[in-house]
């Protein structure tokens, strides 16, 4: 990690705002939780270790394009480990140096740990936890979220469902917990959308479907009829081998297949096709989901950094929950917080490897305010109250 | 990179440059197909395609109109076109990736947005000399030159600002903040005021040119269409001042403006995507390139009508005029 002389750091946060003919500095931290997912059986393509961290670093750099001409200078102060120990003591290390504003690309326990380690002059910004309950019950004190939660993902898909008519799914579901909690916001998706869990099962792990796919899979899915097989499997264990193998001729969707996700290298309208490019000089791999999260975590900031012309973490704050912000994010209209649970709403993209299938809220899914808000969490489903606490 | 003209469209330009078929004609860029349509402008059909470089989007006229110059976008060069054979005669160094661009009226200085390297080039189209590189936001994308051509204007889309660049130095002097997601600035006749759109903010800017301050700013509204799909992206003023049009992309309408009250007056619905436009040289049509249905609609401007939609080739972008 880099360290910064304390000093000189706090001297420069402390500077006055008044003087706008100096240079205003802004220091973001971002913590990133790197573990090791375990062995997989599909791992011919595996995830970069880096995800999210190169999404700040470009939020940096767009920034400070635009900072050029406002005398504004970002920083990113980053430390990724593998070692869930080392995250709190890290947040805690940039805190005494003076960072307030952060983006967390962490896991659920950690941003709670993190949070309740530093003060209440903070900006936190979870960028990691797709948890719902982060949106719901569960709700951190002032925390902004900018990856979509899994609701956000399932919603988008059921809708997508919903307007194929596809109704009767088998949902087939991994081991690990986070495959359960994405199974578990399936079924919350289907109940909403009217659509019927014909059976749901879980992958039993006992063969190598590498070899023995087109044996298994087959009588694995022979259930009653379904229209389309939802598949839970987030790390990308067995969910590869579903699609074509399934015992009717019938669509993989899901975390395989075709999948609700927060960004895709095949998101190109809406000048996509810019970020994209700007994101592969940068890192030299593809952008996805997280690296677009903390991208768009960054780029939060600075736009309310250049709209107030303040660093202060709770003024930053209600300027970003209130109804003057927005966010260009290529996602083809303007992004704003949920107010209630910090939520950043977005559109979901619907994607197979090598296309854009949609982009979901799909046409027809109504909302009294923004039918942004029929995907996920609405105000009368969460017990949070970002803009309340802080 | 570009491949020479097939010989069939070279034979019939030849035939089009006769004299007995003078009549106005409209070129329109067709990104997704690397090629022009033209359009007779008295049949209002496609009578020739041309194939030019690769992901073609802005284009204009040289100021004696016997050139077009083309943003290759994907092939990192503007192209020259000489309109009289429709062949590309030379190509400009133009940076990477260009977008749009704009003349100034020395019918020299050629002012391009290098929209991934988040510059302004600046080149010479006799000398093809490249002139200056001008640093500015990220994503730069619309550019405009003012009529007295002391300003070159660029937005950059992802800094949400215009640039002004002074013409005489190739510096840049000011910044004004707008909207989200600036895409087109166009100057008034007299060069006194500037119109520039924020298609992700859903508004149009009115700025004054000498202090450089916005001085208001237009939202539309479109009964049965969320606001979120209401952005603003081309912006045409007519000749007698009347009016501005502004294109208003995925939300399939164009907005008519009265230019001195800034009341919008109407709503029209053309094609899909609509972007950018571009009147007859008469002033009696405005032709709108809509991107996703692949087709330019044509507006009758004094009974504010659409009267006809001309299928072009896939995601038509910018669209030229003349006699």
């Amino acid at each position: 990690m880099k360290r910064l002389p304390r000093l000189m750091l706090s001297a420069l946060l402390a500077a006055p705002l008044g003087l706008q003919a100096a240079t205003q500095e802004i220091h973001i931290g971002y913590l990133g939780f790197e573990p090791d997912h375990g062995p997989v059986l599909s791992n011919i393509l595996p995830e970069p270790a880096d995800a999210g961290l190169r999404g700040a670093e470009l939020g940096i750099n767009d920034s400070n394009t635009t900072g050029r001409f406002l005398k504004q200078h970002y920083t990113l102060h980053a430390t990724s480990t593998d070692r869930q120990d080392e995250i709190v003591q890290a947040a805690e290390t940039l805190y005494q140096q003076g960072v307030r504003l952060f983006v967390l690309n962490l896991n659920t326990r950690q941003l709670i740990d993190v949070e309740a380690a530093l003060n209440d002059d903070v900006l936190l910004i979870n960028a990691g936890s797709q948890d719902n309950t982060l949106r719901t019950s569960q709700c951190i004190p002032g925390m902004l979220h900018t990856l979509p939660s899994r609701a956000m993902l399932t919603d988008a898909l059921a809708q997508w469902l919903a307007s194929r008519r596809w109704q009767r799914w088998l949902v087939i579901e991994g081991n690990q917990p986070e495959d359960r909690r994405y199974a578990d916001s399936l079924l919350r998706s289907a109940q909403r959308m009217g659509a019927t869990i014909v059976e749901r099962k879980a992958w039993s792990y006992d063969t190598d479907l590498r070899r023995t796919a087109q044996k298994e899979l087959p009588p694995f899915t022979q259930t009653d009829e379904y229209d389309v097989v939802v598949v839970a499997d987030e790390r990308g264990d067995f969910g590869e081998y579903v699609p074509y193998n399934t015992w009717y001729p019938r669509p993989v969707v899901g975390t395989q297949g075709m999948s609700p996700v927060t960004w895709h290298r095949v998101v190109e309208a809406w000048g996509a096709a810019q970020l994209q490019s700007r994101f592969e000089t940068l890192a030299d791999r593809w952008m996805n989901g997280r690296d677009y999260a903390s991208w768009a975590a960054v780029r939060s900031v600075a736009e309310a950094v250049t709209q107030t012309r303040s660093t202060d973490p709770n003024t930053l704050k209600a300027f970003i929950l209130s109804d003057q912000f927005q966010l260009g994010a290529f996602k083809g209209r303007k992004l704003t917080f949920r107010d209630w649970s910090g939520q950043l709403r977005q559109p979901i993209p619907l994607v197979h490897p090598r296309a854009l299938v949609s982009q979901s809220p799909q046409a027809g899914f109504l909302h009294p305010k923004t039918d942004l808000d029929t995907l996920g969490f609405d105000a009368s489903e969460s017990q949070c109250s970002v803009k309340g606490d802080s | 990179m570009f491949k020479p003209p097939f010989l069939k469209s070279l034979l019939l330009s030849a035939l089009m440059a006769a004299p007995a078929a003078q009549a106005a004609t409209a070129y329109v860029s067709n990104e997704k197909d690397n090629t022009l349509s033209v359009i007779d402008l008295n049949t209002l059909e496609v009578t020739d395609t041309i194939e030019v470089g690769e992901r073609p989007r802005g284009i204009a006229l040289s100021k004696d109109k016997t050139r077009l110059y083309i943003c290759a976008s994907d092939s990192d060069t503007v192209q020259v076109m000489d309109l009289a054979t429709h062949r590309i005669i030379s190509n400009l160094p133009s940076g990477e990736d260009p977008e749009q661009f704009a003349l100034h009226p020395d019918n020299k200085r050629l002012y391009i947005s290098n929209e991934d390297d988040a510059l302004v080039t600046v080149v010479n189209t006799e000398s093809h000399e490249v002139l200056a590189q001008i640093e500015v936001g990220v994503e730069p994308e619309g550019m405009a030159v003012s009529p007295d051509g002391r300003w070159a204007v660029n937005t950059s889309e992802t800094t949400s600002m215009l640039h002004w660049i002074d013409t005489e130095t190739h510096e840049l002097v000011d910044n004004t903040l707008v909207d989200q997601r600036p895409r087109h600035v166009e100057f008034s006749q007299n060069g006194e005021i500037l119109w520039a759109s924020s298609e992700i903010g859903g508004t149009v800017s009115v700025v004054d040119v000498a202090s450089r301050e916005i001085i208001k700013k237009l939202s539309f509204k479109i009964r049965g269409i969320h606001p979120d799909k209401i952005q603003p992206v081309g912006v045409k003023l007519s000749a007698d001042g009347r009016y501005a049009f502004v294109a208003l992309g995925p939300s399939n309408h164009v907005a008519v403006v009265d230019a001195s009250t800034y009341e919008v007056l109407d709503y029209l619905l053309v094609g899909r995507r609509v972007w950018h436009m571009e009147f007859t040289p008469d002033q009696r049509y405005l032709l709108t390139t809509n991107g996703v249905s692949g087709d330019v609609s044509v507006i009758d401007v004094d009974a504010l009508k659409v009267i006809k939609s001309i299928k072009v080739g896939r995601y038509p972008w910018g669209v030229v005029t003349l006699e």
